[in-house]
Order: C-alpha cells, then sequence, then structure tokens
C-alpha cells in the first residue's frame, strides 16, 4: 500500500485544477495503510483535516445538539429537571450516565466541538501558508487554446494590435482585475485574475469561528450568573451570601464580584385590563439608585426588560417580580413573633402565589402558614380558591396554619419556601367535609386568631418584590467581535467571485478590404461554483469591443500603428 | 381609521392577497398545461438561458438572447412559435398577479402594524412571523426572479404561499394586540427582519433544489418525458446553482439573526446572550446544517444531490423549528410566547 500524496490540501489541488470548485480534495483511502507510527499519525491528521471529515464532525455537532433542546438542561432550569426526574425514577440514572441533563457542557459533545476544531486549525493554517503565496502571485500565463475554457469569445476589432492590447489590459484594470502584458511580436496576451479576496474572506470566517468559541468559553469560565429575590425597598450588596441562587464558571473566583451595591426605589407594572391577552403584563419596570463602590456617588437606573442596568462589567437585569404579602403573627403569649413582608412565588400568569410563613419566635410554639396568595381572590366549588386577575385589586391570604416544633435547630438548612411538617401538625377541621385541616382565609387588614388560642395572624399588606439576575460575562465583547468579522468573511467568501480572463491579441490575417483588424480572443474561468460567468464575459466582450484607449502602456512594443485609427 | 379599522383592514387583505395568490398559481398552471401540447425546445438552447425558451424570453428578450436561443427559434415552424408566445401570456399574467397579491400582502402587513395598540411592527406572534415571512418569500421570489429567470418557479412559489397563508388564517390566528414586555425591543424589528429574510431566501432555494433533484433523478433514470413539466424547467445544473445562490444569500443572513441580533436581545431581554433555549438551539442546528451544505457543496462527491439534500434537511430544521417548537415545547421554550 502507498501512503495518500502528501502534502496535497483541499486549495493546492484546486490550484491545479482548471474550472473544479476551489476544493476538491483527493479521496482519502478508507482504511489505514499499515504504516509506521510517524506515518500513521500523519495519516490520521490528513484524515482529520480533509473536508470530509469537517462535513460529518458539523453533521455530529447539529445532531449532538438536538437532545439539549428535549430533555431539560440543569444549568437552564434546574427546577424542570428535578420535575423531569421525579416523573421518570427509571430513566434518570440512564440520562444521567449519559449527561443528557447537561448536553452542552458533556463530555461528547465537548469532545465534537473540539475535534471540530482541531480539524478547523488544521486545515485553515496550511490554507493560509498557501494563500499567503497566491494572493502575491502573478495571474498564470496564456493557455495555449483558449477556446477550451468554459467561456471563450474571439472577434475582430478595428486596431492596431498594440492598441488592441492596450486597449485589453486597461479594460481588465478598471474591471479591477490584477494584469499581467506579455506583449509578442505581432500582438500579445493578458492574462488576468481577480477575486484574491474570497479565499481571505473564508480564512477569515473560520478564523473567527475560533474567535467567538474562545469568547463564549471565557465567559463560561470566568463569568457568574447570580439571581436574587429583593423586595421593593430594600439593599442588595454583590457579595455571596447575598445571592439565592448562583451559578459560577469554573474558574470564578469571589474576588471577581464587583463592590456593586443598590437600593430598589419602587416597582411598576400594568396590566392589560382587555382584549384577548387580558392579564397580561405590558410593561414592568423597576427604578434602582446604585453605586459601583461604597463610596461612589449615587446614582439612579430604570430597570426594565430591554433595559438592564450595566454597572462596570457587572449587568442587572429585571427577570421577573411578585407579591410578599406582609403579615403580623402573634405567638400564644399575645407577643409578635413576626412582622413583616413574605415573599410568594408566583405559580401561574394570574400571579397565584405560594408561600411559607415561619414563625420560629412563636411562643409556646412554633407556628407556621402554608398556602397562597390570591391577588384578585374568586372561588368557585370546583376550582377552589383562584385568582382572577394579575393585579392586588381583591388580595386574600389562604393559608393552612400549623404548630409545632419547625426543625430548624437540627443543622440541615431549610428552603425559605419549603416547610418540614415532620414535627408540625395542622389545626382540624370543623366541617371535614372541607378537608382534613383547616385553612384560614384573610382579605386585607383582616386578623384571625388561632385555635386553642394559640395565637394569630393579620394580613396588614402587599408589597412587591423583583426578581434581579446579576450577571458578569467576560469575552462576550470578544465573541461579538468574531461573529460580526466572521460575517464578513463569510460574504467575502460567498460573493467575490475569483476569475482569470486571459486576452489574445493577433494580427488577424490580411484583410483585402482596407483598414488593420486585429483578432482577439477572450477565454474566461471561474474558480468558484455557482459564478455567471457568461454574464462577465459578455461584459468583458462589450468592452473589449467599445473601450477607447488614449495612451497605451509604454512597455508595449511599438508597431506602426494608423493614429486614425488607434483612436477610432 | 381608527385601530380596529386597519386590523379589519389587514384580515381583508390577506384573505384577498390570498385569493389573488390562487388566481396566479391557477395562471401559471395553465400555462404548464397548454405547453404539453408543445414540442419542447431543444435542451441546447434551453442551457444557456437557463430557461424554458416559452416561459422566459418575451419578444423583447428575444433579440438579445444567446445565439443558440434564437437559432432554435427560428428552426422552430411560425405558428408553434406564436402559440408559444400565447400561452406565455399565462405565465406573465401569473407573474403580474402575484405582484398585485404581493401588493395587498404588504399592505396586510402595514395595517396589522397600524392596527395593533400601540402601533408595532406586525411580527410579534406566530400568525404575524408567518405573515411577514410568506410575504418574505414572495418579495424573495418577485425580486430574483427577472435577474435568475425563476419564472418557471411560478407555480411552485404561488402554491406554496396560498397553502402556508391559509394555514395561517385558520391555525395560528390571533387578534391584533399589544406585545409582551419582552419583545418591547427594537431588536425584534431587526432581529426577526433578518430571519425573515433570511427565511425567504431558504424557501425558495428549497423549492428550486425539490425540483432539481426532480429533475436530476429523472435525466438520470432517463425517465424525462419530452413534454412534462420537468422537460420545460432549466437544466438541471441551472436549476443547483439558482438554489446554492438563493441559499448562500440567505446564510450570512441567518448567521445575524440567530447569532448576532439574537443573542443581543436575549441579552437585554432575558440577562443572557445565550441560554442554550429550544429556539435558539434549533436555530444553531439550522445554522450548522446550512454550513454542512456549503461545505457539501464544495466538497468532490458530494456535490449535487447529496448537498441538495443536506439544504433540505437544513430546511426542515428550519421549518421545525418556526412551528414545532412552539407546538411541541410550548411554555419549554422563553420564545413560547411567540405562538
Ligand atoms: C465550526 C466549523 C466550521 C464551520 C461553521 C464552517 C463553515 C463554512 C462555511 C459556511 C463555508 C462556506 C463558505 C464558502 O462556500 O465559501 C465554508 C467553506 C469552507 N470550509 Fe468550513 N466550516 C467549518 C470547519 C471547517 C473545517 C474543519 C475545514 C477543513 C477541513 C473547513 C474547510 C472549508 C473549506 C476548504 C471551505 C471552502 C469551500 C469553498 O471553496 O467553497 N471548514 N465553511
Amino acid at each position: 500500500m502507498t501512503p495518500p500524496p502528501p502534502g496535497t490540501t483541499d486549495v493546492a489541488s484546486a490550484e491545479t485544477e482548471a474550472g473544479g470548485s476551489a476544493s476538491t480534495p483527493p479521496t482519502p483511502p478508507s482504511a489505514p495503510p499499515a504504516l509506521s507510527p510517524v506515518e500513521l499519525s500523519r495519516w490520521a491528521w490528513r484524515q482529520l483535516t480533509s473536508m470530509r471529515t469537517a462535513l460529518v464532525l458539523l453533521f455530529l455537532l447539529a445532531l449532538a445538539a438536538v437532545p439539549g433542546s428535549v430533555v431539560p438542561q440543569q444549568n437552564i432550569d434546574a427546577a424542570k429537571v428535578l420535575a423531569w426526574q421525579r416523573a421518570h425514577p427509571s430513566l434518570t440514572p440512564v440520562y444521567e450516565r449519559l449527561g443528557l441533563f447537561s448536553v452542552y457542557g458533556s463530555p461528547w459533545f465537548s469532545a465534537i466541538y473540539i475535534l471540530l476544531m482541531v480539524s478547523l486549525v488544521g486545515c485553515v493554517v496550511p490554507r493560509l501558508r498557501i494563500y499567503w503565496r497566491a494572493a502575491r502571485a502573478r495571474p498564470p500565463a496564456v493557455p495555449r487554446r483558449l477556446s477550451r475554457l468554459p467561456e471563450f469569445r474571439t472577434f475582430e476589432v478595428e486596431d492596431g494590435p498594440a492598441a488592441a492590447l492596450a486597449r485589453a489590459e486597461a479594460v481588465l484594470r478598471r474591471r479591477r482585475y490584477r494584469v499581467v502584458v506579455r506583449p509578442a511580436a505581432d500582438g500579445g496576451a493578458v492574462s488576468a485574475e481577480k477575486g484574491y479576496l474570497r479565499e481571505a474572506g473564508n480564512l477569515l470566517f473560520h478564523l473567527s469561528v475560533l474567535v467567538v468559541l474562545v469568547g463564549f468559553a471565557y465567559g463560561q469560565l470566568f463569568g457568574y450568573k447570580g439571581g436574587v429575590i429583593t423586595i421593593v425597598g430594600q439593599d442588595f450588596s454583590n457579595t455571596l451570601s447575598q445571592y439565592d441562587d448562583f451559578a459560577p464558571g469554573r474558574l470564578f473566583s469571589p474576588d471577581d464580584l464587583d463592590p456593586l451595591s443598590f437600593t430598589v426605589d419602587d416597582f411598576r407594572v400594568s396590566w392589560l385590563t382587555s382584549g384577548p391577552e387580558m392579564g397580561q403584563p405590558e410593561s414592568f419596570d423597576a427604578n434602582i439608585t446604585y453605586r459601583t463602590t461604597p463610596d461612589a456617588p449615587a446614582r439612579h437606573h430604570d430597570l426594565a426588560v430591554n433595559h438592564p442596568l450595566s454597572a462596570g462589567s457587572t449587568d442587572v437585569f429585571l427577570v421577573g417580580h411578585g407579591y410578599a404579602p406582609v403579615v403580623t403573627v402573634r405567638g400564644g403569649d399575645g407577643k409578635v413573633a413576626y412582622q413583616g413582608p413574605v415573599v410568594f412565588l408566583p405559580e401561574d400568569s394570574s400571579f397565584m402565589s405560594a408561600g411559607v410563613i415561619k414563625v420560629p419566635d412563636a411562643a409556646p410554639q412554633q407556628l407556621a402558614f402554608q398556602g397562597f396568595f390570591l391577588p384578585t381572590y374568586g372561588f368557585t366549588m370546583s376550582r377552589g380558591p383562584f385568582s382572577q386577575f394579575p393585579d392586588a385589586l381583591d388580595p386574600v391570604l389562604s393559608l393552612v396554619p400549623y404548630h409545632g416544633n419547625l426543625g430548624l435547630d437540627s443543622g440541615q438548612p431549610q428552603s425559605v419556601y419549603a416547610l418540614d411538617t415532620s414535627h408540625l401538625s395542622t389545626y382540624p377541621n370543623a366541617d371535614p367535609r372541607l378537608g382534613p385541616s383547616k385553612r384560614v382565609k384573610l382579605s386585607l387588614g383582616q386578623t384571625v386568631a388561632l385555635p386553642r388560642g394559640q395565637g394569630s395572624i393579620r394580613f396588614d399588606g402587599v408589597q412587591r418584590w423583583v426578581k434581579l439576575q446579576v450577571s458578569h460575562t467576560p469575552g462576550k465583547e470578544v465573541a461579538l467581535a468574531g461573529v460580526l468579522l466572521g460575517i464578513l468573511g463569510l460574504m467575502g467568501s460567498l460573493f467575490i467571485r475569483p476569475r482569470r480572463a486571459w486576452v489574445r491579441v493577433s494580427r488577424a490575417p490580411s484583410a483585402p478590404e482596407g483598414p488593420r483588424r486585429t483578432v482577439m480572443e477572450l477565454g474566461g474561468l471561474d474558480r468558484s461554483s455557482g459564478g455567471d460567468l457568461a454574464e462577465e464575459v459578455d461584459e468583458l466582450e462589450r468592452l473589449l469591443k467599445t473601450a477607447r484607449t488614449t495612451d497605451g502602456p509604454a512597455d508595449v512594443p511599438d508597431v506602426p500603428a494608423d493614429p486614425e485609427k488607434e483612436h477610432a | 381609521m381608527s385601530t380596529a379599522d386597519f386590523a379589519a383592514f389587514s384580515d381583508n387583505a390577506v384573505m384577498f392577497a390570498s385569493l389573488v395568490y390562487i388566481l396566479a398559481f391557477l395562471s401559471h398552471l395553465t400555462e404548464w398545461v397548454l405547453l404539453r401540447s408543445l414540442p419542447v425546445p431543444e435542451q441546447g438552447a434551453l442551457a444557456r438561458a437557463s430557461v424554458p425558451v416559452g416561459a422566459s424570453s418575451g419578444p423583447s428578450e428575444l433579440s438579445e438572447g444567446q445565439p443558440g436561443e434564437t437559432d432554435a427559434r427560428v428552426r422552430a415552424p411560425d405558428t408553434s412559435q406564436e402559440q408559444e408566445l400565447r400561452v406565455e401570456r399565462f405565465g406573465r399574467i401569473g407573474v403580474a398577479l402575484t405582484v398585485v397579491g404581493c401588493a395587498l400582502h404588504l399592505a396586510a402587513l402595514v395595517t396589522r402594524g397600524l392596527g395593533s395598540d400601540p402601533i408595532r411592527v406586525p411580527w410579534g406572534n406566530m400568525y404575524e412571523f408567518t405573515l411577514a415571512g410568506t410575504f418574505g418569500v414572495s418579495v424573495m421570489y418577485l425580486a430574483l426572479m427577472k435577474r435568475h429567470h425563476l419564472r418557471w418557479m411560478g407555480a411552485l412559489v404561488t402554491g406554496f404561499l396560498v397553502v402556508v397563508l391559509m394555514l395561517d388564517v385558520l391555525v395560528l390566528y390571533q387578534d391584533a394586540g399589544p406585545l409582551v414586555p419582552a419583545l418591547h425591543s427594537y431588536w425584534l424589528a431587526v432581529h426577526v427582519l433578518a430571519a425573515v429574510i433570511a427565511s425567504g431566501a431558504f424557501s425558495v432555494g428549497a423549492l428550486a433544489l425539490v425540483l432539481f433533484l426532480a429533475k436530476d433523478r429523472a435525466e438520470r433514470r432517463g425517465t424525462l418525458r419530452p413534454r412534462g413539466y420537468l422537460s420545460r424547467l432549466p437544466e438541471a445544473v441551472a436549476l443547483e446553482r439558482v438554489a446554492y445562490r438563493l441559499n448562500a444569500f440567505g446564510f450570512p443572513i441567518w448567521t445575524f439573526a440567530a447569532l448576532v441580533a439574537g443573542p443581543i436581545w436575549a441579552e437585554y431581554a432575558w440577562g443572557s446572550y445565550w441560554n442554550w433555549d429550544p429556539k435558539e438551539v434549533w436555530a444553531f442546528i439550522t445554522w450548522v446544517i446550512y454550513a454542512a451544505y456549503l461545505h457539501a457543496r464544495a466538497t468532490a462527491g458530494w456535490r449535487g444531490k447529496a448537498a441538495s439534500v443536506i439544504a433540505l434537511v437544513a430546511f426542515a430544521s428550519l421549518l421545525f423549528n418556526f412551528v414545532g417548537i412552539n407546538y411541541f415545547f410550548g411554555g419549554g421554550s422563553l420564545h413560547s410566547y411567540a405562538r
């Protein structure tokens, strides 16, 4: 067996091939030949950097991206992943092992794009070298038989050969060809080429794919994204402990947190009150006062969807909002055990919100309440309590009270949105048809006493909270610059047509009737696929027939010419 | 006119546009049916102009035609030539009707924007995306028809427009209304406009590729019926080239829509420029497959049929992203408001 021809790259082969596409690589052998390790690795490298491999890897990449759109993804919606896992207990371990819950960080996904990038580098670097030479090369000599070219025209002009040659050069230069004139006795030829920037554009595009990836990866590694729910009127300072959820990049360090702080001054939301989209938010925004460092001057920003705050390298986004009912809870001893707002999380578009009120300070027994906040109360027998409209028009709290031990001293961290009911009990319902546990309904300003004199709860008012996302994504400017450069390169690569044209000028075989005539032969070659070469050659023909040359270049050998005809 | 008047006018204009497209479709169909009774001119004559003689060059173009083409005409008997011209009129009527349909289509879009309160760009939900997308197809076809002699696609394009517009009205219709807050951004205009233009180019390109595959197959199997529709089409090579140019035109625009405008807007609206949201994933998949198509077309052994199939797969993923995501993934996508 013989190794594949050395050093043949796509472009190199295209150089020697007339009329083909810019890259028609030799078919790589299908089985690795028995070779020394060095030769084998060179063979493997050539396989990896072949156009066909690139094609296959691109396909694999597309295919590998699919599962991530079907299976919920850990770093996108962790709650949904949990719900999915709970619903599919037997599939979960299998999917977990396959990395299907974080496809875009999984080894196999990474393997594909890393291979693609290696292939890209292996493909582009040699092409850069070839291009460097090709871009400075002179247009090649005139083929012996122009009539063999894909486009060929021949016609006569009323001009001396020298003038015709000069004219051909002028026309081709005006059409922005790079031109070499090769005069000969009684005529000569012009070789011309244009569209060198196509390959440059192609290389630029492929290199910018790398730039984008680097920018993206940099952001993933060094950036972070944190979410925090802030009740209107409260402050936030950018330290880890303040976040409700925090997703750091692998190389993030807490020192990277900018010393940003802000206060949410107010929040406005307006809802559509009519029409088919009734109940949809029309707009919402929050006014915040922020400082980039503790002693920087305070500044204001109107935070809204599509209007984030960029403070230094940190961005703050308004990503959600909801209600925090304000309650006063007294224990059995009559003392105020809790007073203030409690964050309830919206469950649907009507902002029926679920939440838990924990009152560890209530005495003699700890108290808790779990249930719903309904901004505009509604009730039907079949649905039970629900919210008719997302705005707080008729707010109601519908809660199940608990008493006992909250289990907060056990050392286990607890979510503020979940209740550990293992040491808590409810109150029995007076009417068992309404369910086993007693439920209290509170309208604004109402107080309800708990049974057995164990305390009371009062619904004082409603505040709002906003969910803010604070993030730092270094490298995104790099990625953006990369895509823009890439598009530029792509347009060059797709729309610039590399072409060659040749003109041969010779004296016409003695024309008997009067003026001397010159035969012009024009041939064209399209070095990309998809061009309309015929149009270009037609245009060249038209120009060659009609263009006027005022002064020919000096290097044209002087053929005695009739001055009148020269300028006709 | 009041807002509600504009909205009502828009609905009517969609219906009228569809009706006119139907008439255009019938007109093109008539042309093809009548042409069946006429002999097809030699393929050699077609090769140059990349147009069937009867379907393309009006008398004015006749004199400028390629030498080969003129020869074919000169050789054809007079009567047949006259007949061809008469039949050809149906083709030209079809194009004229498509222009009228396209104008109505534009009117429908504009009044849809004016008919929403507050006034906005007319692409804020699935119904409107589809309305705008089909308009993109219509404009793309008309814009390129002259230069690339696409009239032979008339029946296919108008048929496609009619079917998609009907589905849009029947399945996706929504009353004109305001936008959800995430759409309050001028990036909506930029992002969707780019996506619509690219989709228009990809759609026309895909239609051309379907014809290419059919003709290519018939040619290779030798089952090309001498008087059939396929014989009247430009040569397979020319079909493939037109399709390539459409796809190559769409690709950078798609790159801009999906990988520049989309991420910038996503960052403003959702706080992260790339979320691997299903819609984003499929936009990326579509992009990668079109890149694979462009590669395949430049790879020996893949050019032609294999590359074309790849382009059609890319187009399928484009369609799936457009429609499928909102139905199959529903609330799972941040983009689900687009329904
Ligand atoms: C992330 C991976 C890649 C992407 C997205 C990509 C994309 C593209 C696109 C869109 C084109 C079309 C431009 C044109 O037709 O001129 C192209 C052309 C090309 N690509 Fe890639 N490519 C990738 C990787 C590679 C690799 C690994 C190779 C090396 C084997 C390669 C070699 C080429 C060549 C030689 C052309 C020129 C084709 C021609 O002359 O038409 N590409 N690429």
